[in-house]
């Protein structure tokens, strides 16, 4: 048995033609393996990124494509009042909700991290916020928000009597920017948690006991145990959602349009207001490439800032 | 600090019971309120929006606009109006049809490409691999919100505007940044002596890649699978931004732009569209969650 096998098991690899050979050689074989991902990314999305920063100089509308007019597109914006909203409101609305987001996530991760009863079963439902699609949970909200019919108003007003009136929440200017904050930090708590959470089981349970050893008091273990030994993740975990949130999109696209009056308008929604049906590709590109300088920012301060000691990932001790 | 002086007194002192039982109730009605009481309140304001979605859904119209007489919290009389409506006087069908091609073509797309390049990242280790890896990772940090003005210039210019060709072509763009990554880590877990095993045996690398390496990766390419899948079922801006049909828009649009009209709002269709459009995802989610919660928070780990 084994006589007759041998001899069919080495056959193929005498016989191994050109291109078997060709694939098994390392450089040929990374390109090619390389090839389908790079492409993709070179061709939608490298090209589109520098040829967005392309359109922000020139005057393209749909149908026509523009001439370079320098940073005539840039100027006009700095000059807009909606354009100085956009920016504000973006600031305000990354600010707070990335706020909101940690410190309830955090929170929440903590009190995840008692030993609980149907643990998985907790944390598979604490995600749901987070898997379904945006927009459909946030027409839930546009109608937990609605005027006359906001289930809110009805618990304050007529059940629990703390107000006199019904909360107008997306009617003006404040309180609209308010309800698409809360909306976007109830959509981020559960990532936020689940991250933070994850952190938090590799903390060494030995620490806590050598800081119990020592009588430490419980807000000393979290300020001196917890939040170092996180903040590496935390890092990343906050680079992520600050940039995620800045470039929100589908949140207040769904819920507010930019309105009332374009208080509720973020960059985003601003651009694709001017670019898409507006026709204003050149307006729309500079208003996304203005964004590009607050990003950079973002994931710089949040990275260098919480990210940079080694021992906190427990690599060497300088 | 008095706790700890008090503690190992208290047995001797008292007679033995009454002071641990007296110790277990306040320590039980201490986790009760720091612990099981936030939680319910976090996990009542997590889920309600999905509550509030789903009654909506299934109560009729007399109820939906007349929280005084009706529980607004119950459903007086459930109806199956507004779901017989949204699939038989609208396309949502369709809707749900085109969501579903083009989320599952885009996932397998990317599941091609970004498994090969994380084999080629992480196995091959050629001259420069780790600036490949950043520079995929990077790619993840580019938001949809930046490229979308540029890519609809693309894809009109391609012509592939309003085809859903278009959308699976540019989903790749954010899925394939993050399967890579989640990818490359799950490989690094797999032991390279397998490789080299196969390698004395005389394997070709793609017999490896093929037959020790992909077998064992089964799970990471489910949670990568799934990923994706949710992620192009949630994708909003490029599916608003390069479709205009009726028929070709995905679910999330088309609940917005052609269920939104007028001025009087069908919120039972509304919420029954929501509802029916997160349940395919929330279905595939419960099916999978262990490998999506492990996934998730091994690729923030890395």
């Amino acid at each position: 048995m084994s006589a007759t096998t041998a001899p069919a098991w080495t056959k193929p690899q005498q016989q191994a033609n050109w291109l078997v050979r060709l694939f098994d050689w390392k450089p040929f074989l990374a390109f090619a393996c390389l090839l389908p991902a790079a492409g993709l990314l070179l061709v939608f999305l490298t090209y589109p990124l520098g040829l967005g920063i392309w359109l922000a100089f020139t005057d393209t509308t749909i149908g026509r494509s523009g001439y370079w007019v320098g940073i005539e597109n840039f100027q006009y914006l700095l000059e807009d009042p909606l354009w100085w909203n956009a920016v504000f409101y973006s600031v305000f609305y990354t600010g707070i909700a990335t706020i909101g987001k940690f410190a309830l996530g955090l929170w929440l991760a903590l009190l995840l991290n008692n030993h609980l009863p149907f643990k998985s079963l907790l944390r598979a439902i604490i995600l749901l916020p987070w898997i379904v699609p945006t927009v459909l949970s946030a027409i839930a909200f546009w109608w937990i928000y609605d005027p006359q019919f906001s289930i809110i108003s009805f618990l304050l007003v007529d059940k629990l009597g703390i107000l006199d009136n019904y909360i107008d929440f997306l009617g003006s200017a404040w309180p609209a920017r308010f309800s698409l904050i809360a909306a976007n930090i109830w959509r981020g708590i559960p990532f936020v948690a689940i991250s933070l959470l994850a952190g938090l089981q590799t903390i060494s349970p030995s620490l806590y006991e050598a800081a119990l050893l020592d009588g430490s008091t419980g807000w000393q273990r979290f300020r001196y145990i917890t939040f170092p030994m996180l903040m590496p993740i935390l890092a990343i975990v906050m680079t992520f959602s600050i940039i995620f949130t800045f470039t929100d999109f589908q949140l207040v696209y769904a819920i507010t349009r930019g309105g009332p009056v374009n208080s509720t308008h973020l960059l985003a929604t601003l651009a694709f207001q001017r670019g898409i049906p507006g026709g204003q590709l050149g307006e729309g590109a500079a208003i996304a490439v203005s964004m590009i300088p607050f990003l950079v920012f973002a994931t710089l301060f949040s990275y260098f800032g919480l990210a940079r000691r080694k021992w906190q990932q427990g690599e060497g001790n300088d | 600090m008095t706790d700890a002086a008090v503690l190992p007194e208290a047995p001797q002192s008292n007679t033995a019971t009454a002071q641990p039982e007296a110790m277990a109730w306040d320590n039980k009605a201490r986790r009760m309120v720091t612990i099981y009481l936030p939680l319910a309140c976090f996990l009542l304001i997590l889920l309600f929006p999905f509550y509030w979605m789903t009654v909506t859904a299934f109560k009729p119209n007399a109820e939906l606009f007349d929280y005084k007489t009706y529980n607004p919290f119950w459903i007086g009389s459930p109806t199956l109006d507004h779901i017989k409506h949204l699939l038989f006087n609208t396309a949502y069908p369709h809707w749900l049809v085109t969501t579903m091609t083009v989320a599952v073509c885009a996932t397998f797309l990317s599941l091609f490409a970004s498994t090969l390049a994380a084999y080629a990242i992480q196995r091959l280790r050629f001259k420069g691999s780790q600036y490949v890896g950043l520079a995929i990772y990077l790619a993840y940090l580019v938001p949809p919100s930046i490229l979308f003005i540029p890519l609809a210039t693309m894809v009109f210019r391609l012509g592939l505007f309003d085809s859903p060709l278009a959308l699976i072509l540019t989903y790749p763009t954010f899925l394939v940044p993050f399967c890579t990554w989640l990818l490359i880590g799950y490989f690094k877990s797999i032991p390279y002596e397998l490789e080299e095993c196969a390698l004395i045996d005389g394997a070709t690398r793609l017999q490896i890649l093929r037959q020790i390496t992909l077998p064992l990766a089964v799970p990471g390419l489910i949670s990568a699978g799934i990923f994706s899948f949710t992620l192009s079922w949630n994708e909003f801006i490029y599916a608003l931004a390069f479709i205009q049909s009726s028929e070709n828009k995905t679910v999330p649009v088309a609940i917005l732009t052609e269920l939104v009209s007028g001025d009087v709002y069908q919120w039972g269709a509304l919420m029954a569209g929501s509802l029916l459009g997160s349940l395919p995802v929330a279905i595939f989610y419960s099916f999978f969650v262990d490998y999506y919660v492990s996934s998730l928070t091994g690729a923030v780990k890395e």
